[in-house]
């Protein structure tokens, strides 16, 4: 029994900041808020006989990556001690930092929470590339091994302090441009090739259903930015309040430059333009929140903001049907970002000193995420598609997963042919009326 | 008895409601329906890319009135949805064989 004059003691022989355990708690909460905000900017974007099935696979990933998270994810990536490859096993089942009482300034098992989030929204943000096709089972098993195999080694490379390999040799990644969005950009790419293109794309017809919640889903994802970029201070610092501001600046910026290209190209400004345009320069400001001032922010969400919009043209053009363009806005948002962060990088705001020597690095640090992801997601996906198969059969594809997959609706609005009776209620377990 | 069905743009529905009702209308029955005309449909762009959606919404209204109403309704319909650009609707008129008010069990032009 710890009673109040022995906490006191030991927060006093600890070094634990109150401050810095209150703002990492706060931003943690952001940052798990923003895997519900991206079931709602990818689930307005599909069809409306899809919305489920995208919503499910969001909320999946909350459920299943904590578990695998704290079972293995997190040893394997900050296991400490082990070799500049892998974490060590000391973890396991969160072996020692439950109840971790430490003289750090925050208890280990913040870190293992804050963590935790981005853990699960980095599968979560694959999902837009094979949207409306997967098997729920295929994608179930795909997002627990990959975050095993992929992440966590990744995020072991390139955060774990004093361990990771690119982390020693001074890759820079603040928040997780290399780690998160081109990681999941790339498996993107490569499911999307995979799994194949939807049945008739790219013919019409595959318009967004609902912008509304894609637009509040937009909004969801940029204040949870907030605390993924601000919170990877580590603590309640300056350098989180720098974070904060370039976070700010850069995402208002991608939101306009892309409205104002595609108003100049396409003739009008649209609403997924902004909110396209918005998470892009998010994207792009990630890896160099911690490192960059404002004037780069601007830059590095005007290039987004540009080169994210043409980016997506790309998909028409070689053919592969990232169904919610996954690759154009995180890969390539992330590779610009990553890039820029090396050649703007201010010394006075993160410690490193920008220019082409840091960009070169930063071309490593990129290039060996891209190959890891490319070459280990392209292993998963080819394992499961030739056991139990990756896609839904056509007929349940035109059906829509939300009734062949989970036997709902997302929009009964009409009341014909909903009837149910109390009979159906009790033994139906595999009926598919109803909505 | 006639049934009028009116094909009209959803934005005129309450003017042709009102000029349906200043002549004594008591009943109408609306739908939402989709279509197109000459006015074929419009174009909307994601992300870059272009999409032709020809099923452009409109309202469906039906009328029952009685022979010597029709001319007039006819009339009420079309000038209060009229606004001269292309997409303004259709109208037609069918006979109607028998009515009858389900609450009463009236028949005929006293059902209408």
């Amino acid at each position: 029994m710890v009673t109040a004059t022995d906490r006191e003691l030991m927060m006093e022989e600890a070094l634990w900041n109150p401050g810095d355990i209150a703002w990492m708690l706060t931003a943690t909460a952001f940052v798990l808020f923003m895997t519900p905000g991206l079931a709602l900017f990818y689930g307005g974007m599909v069809r409306s006989k899809n919305v489920l099935s995208v919503l499910m696979q969001n909320f999946w990933c909350m459920g299943i990556i904590t578990i695998v998270w704290i079972v293995a994810g997190y040893s394997i990536a900050f296991g400490g001690g082990g070799s500049p490859f892998l974490g060590g096993v000391d973890h396991l089942f969160l072996n020692g930092i439950a109840v971790d009482y430490g003289s750090a300034h925050l208890p280990e098992a913040v870190n293992v929470v804050f963590q935790l989030a981005f853990a699960v929204i980095t599968p979560a943000l694959i999902t837009g590339a094979f949207a409306e096709r997967m098997k729920f089972s295929a994608f179930a098993i795909f997002v627990a091994v990959w975050s095993l195999l992929v992440y966590s080694p990744l995020a072991h490379w390139v955060w774990d302090v004093g361990n990771g390999f690119l982390n020693k040799w001074g890759v820079l990644d603040f928040a997780g441009g290399t780690v998160i969005h081109v990681n999941a950009g790339v498996a993107a790419l490569v499911a999307a090739i995979i799994i194949g293109k939807r049945k008739g794309w790219p013919k019409p017809g595959f318009r967004p259903h609902n912008l509304t919640m894609t637009l509040l889903g937009t909004g969801i994802l940029w204040f949870g930015w907030m605390g993924f970029n601000a919170g990877s201070a580590g603590s309640a610092s300056p350098q989180a309040v720098n974070a904060f501001l370039v976070t700010q600046v850069s995402a208002a910026t991608g939101a306009v430059v892309w409205a104002i290209v595609e108003w100049i190209k396409d003739g009008k400004p649209t609403t997924l333009g902004v909110a396209s345009g918005g998470v892009a320069a998010l994207v792009g400001i990630t890896p160099a929140a911690g490192f960059v001032d404002v004037q780069s922010a601007l830059i590095i969400g005007a290039t987004c903001g540009v080169l994210c919009y043409f980016a997506i043209g790309l998909k028409s053009k070689l053919g592969y049907d990232d169904s919610l363009d996954v690759v154009g806005v995180h890969m390539v948002g992330g590779i610009i970002g990553g890039l820029l962060t090396g050649l703007l990088a201010d010394a006075a705001i993160g410690g490193t000193a920008g220019g082409l020597a840091q960009m070169g690095k930063q071309a490593v640090g990129l290039g060996v995420g891209i190959v890891w992801s490319a070459v280990l997601t392209t292993i998963i996906l080819l394992a499961i598609k030739y056991t139990i198969g990756l896609r839904v059969t056509e007929e349940d594809e035109e059906r829509g997963l939300d009734l062949s997959l989970h036997s709902e609706e997302g929009y009964s609005f009409a009341e014909l042919g909903a009837t149910s009776t109390a009979s159906s209620l009790v033994t139906s377990s595999t009926s598919t009326s109803g909505g | 008895m006639k049934l009028v069905t009116a094909i009209v743009k959803p934005h005129k529905l309450g003017d042709v409601k009102d000029s349906l009702q200043g002549m004594g209308v008591t009943g109408m029955t609306v739908t939402e329906v989709k279509g197109f005309g000459r006015q074929r449909g419009h174009t909307e762009v994601y992300r870059g890319t272009e999409y032709q959606v020809d099923l452009v919404p409109k309202i469906k209204l039906e009328v029952l009135v009685d022979v010597m109403d029709v001319d007039r309704a006819v009339k009420a319909i079309s000038d209060a949805a009229r606004t001269g650009s292309v997409g303004d609707g259709k109208l037609w008129v069918t006979d109607i064989d028998a009515v009858t008010r389900i609450r009463t069990g009236e028949i005929g032009p006293d059902a209408i």
